[in-house]
């Protein structure tokens, strides 16, 4: 009976539940950090946590959707969700300077441009090296390699097999995954710690919840000057990988 | 009051979303193309405007903005609890070395392309 009505708390306030249980993954990261003298490295360790019970949930369920797939934890889609999520980082927009903001036009625009063909070529190349020699093929994976977002729309729109739009999606998601945990450990040598650089760094990665992630465990000041730069990365992947970026790669093939 | 703050944050995220999804419908993309983008420039400019001009919202206001950056953590962290981790670990070699070397190197990008904005600046 006490276990039924646990599973009825559970099923009618997920997002409570997993509020509640964010509060608890943290407080344990603060905590550890505290005690290996990290204490900036909370959030990072939060994120890395959230990541293994993902992978654990992941292998138990069979779902695609981390620990929201554990009945308990449905919560968790809601609360790091796209709507909440996007709510959240158009918030930290507040308390930025106009005038940091035009000081990092140029570069954000240009790291945009070179972020998404750099990726895009990085992974047709990788692509082609390990046998995927058709041009379909090459520039779906590309395209992968620049969101797990623009790597279906592309797949989608040039005709790939659903193995190679699935190839590309978990390009995109190790890209995700990569940033997160990497960020806060690169930030000091790749000079990660102005506006203008996080701006930069927000086009060259462009992975919305990579940068977010990212950021937030570097330093969370950062995070809106990222994440502005970031949300225009998918837009202008899904614009150009499935035209310009195929034609190239089909030149070749 | 604290809910001025979130209706302001409420009313850009559905300024700039709306603008983002014209792009989209324009340059035939489904999707929101840089509609948060736009959304925080929005806040950015309102938020500056209103600074200069009258002195800034009032605190409580300010508050219900504050509240929801202080959520973005937590919510950052509920994400990274949703990803598909399992793919990310079995996609095989290709997914593996795409992703990792394309963050790599575009991690290794930044200083180079940060310091357009430095010499910009020194003129």
């Amino acid at each position: 009976m006490i276990g039924e009505i646990i599973t009825t708390l559970f099923s009618k306030f997920p997002l409570v539940g997993a509020i509640g249980a964010v509060a608890i993954i943290m407080a344990f990261s603060y905590w550890f950090a505290n005690l290996i003298g990290q204490k900036r490295m909370g959030s990072a360790i939060a994120i890395v946590i959230s990541l293994a019970l993902a992978f654990i949930a992941g292998k138990t369920t069979g779902g695609s959707k981390g620990i929201s797939d554990v009945t308990y934890f449905s919560g968790f889609a809601l609360l790091g969700g796209s709507m909440l999520r996007d709510y959240a980082i158009v918030s930290t927009a507040f308390g930025v300077k106009l005038e940091n903001l035009k000081k990092a036009g140029l570069p954000g625009v240009v790291s945009l441009l070179i972020g998404v063909s750099f990726s895009f070529f990085v992974g047709v190349i990788i692509a082609v090296a390990l046998g995927y020699n058709n041009a379909i093929d090459a520039a779906t994976i590309g395209a992968g390699t620049v969101t797990f977002i623009v790597g279906p729309v592309t797949g989608t729109a040039l005709g790939a097999s659903s193995e190679v739009v699935a190839l590309s999606i978990a390009a995109g998601v190790v890209k995700s995954v990569v940033t997160m945990i990497i960020t806060p450990i690169i930030a000091k040598a790749i000079k990660l710690d102005n506006p203008t650089t996080a701006m930069v760094y927000g086009g060259l990665i462009g992975t919305t919840s990579g940068v977010a992630g990212g950021l937030a465990a570097t330093d969370s000041k950062l995070v809106p000057y990222g994440a502005m730069t970031a949300t225009f990365y998918t837009g202008l992947g899904s614009l150009l990988c499935p035209s310009i970026g195929y034609m190239i790669v089909k030149m070749f093939l | 009051m604290e809910i001025y703050g979130l209706g302001i944050v409420a009313f850009c995220m559905y300024i700039g979303s709306f603008v983002g999804y014209f792009i989209g419908k324009l340059l035939g993309v489904s999707g929101n193309v840089g509609g948060v983008g736009f959304a925080m420039l929005l806040l950015v400019l309102l938020s500056n405007y209103y600074e200069t001009k009258k002195g800034g919202w009032s605190e409580r206001t300010q508050n219900g903005i504050l509240l929801l950056s202080a959520l973005y953590i937590p919510i950052v962290v509920a994400m990274a609890g949703i990803q598909n981790v399992v793919a990310a670990f079995s996609g095989g070699a290709v997914a593996f070395l795409a992703g990792g070397i394309a963050t790599i190197g575009s991690m290794l990008l930044v200083p180079l392309i940060g310091k357009l904005g430095k010499d910009k600046t020194i003129e």
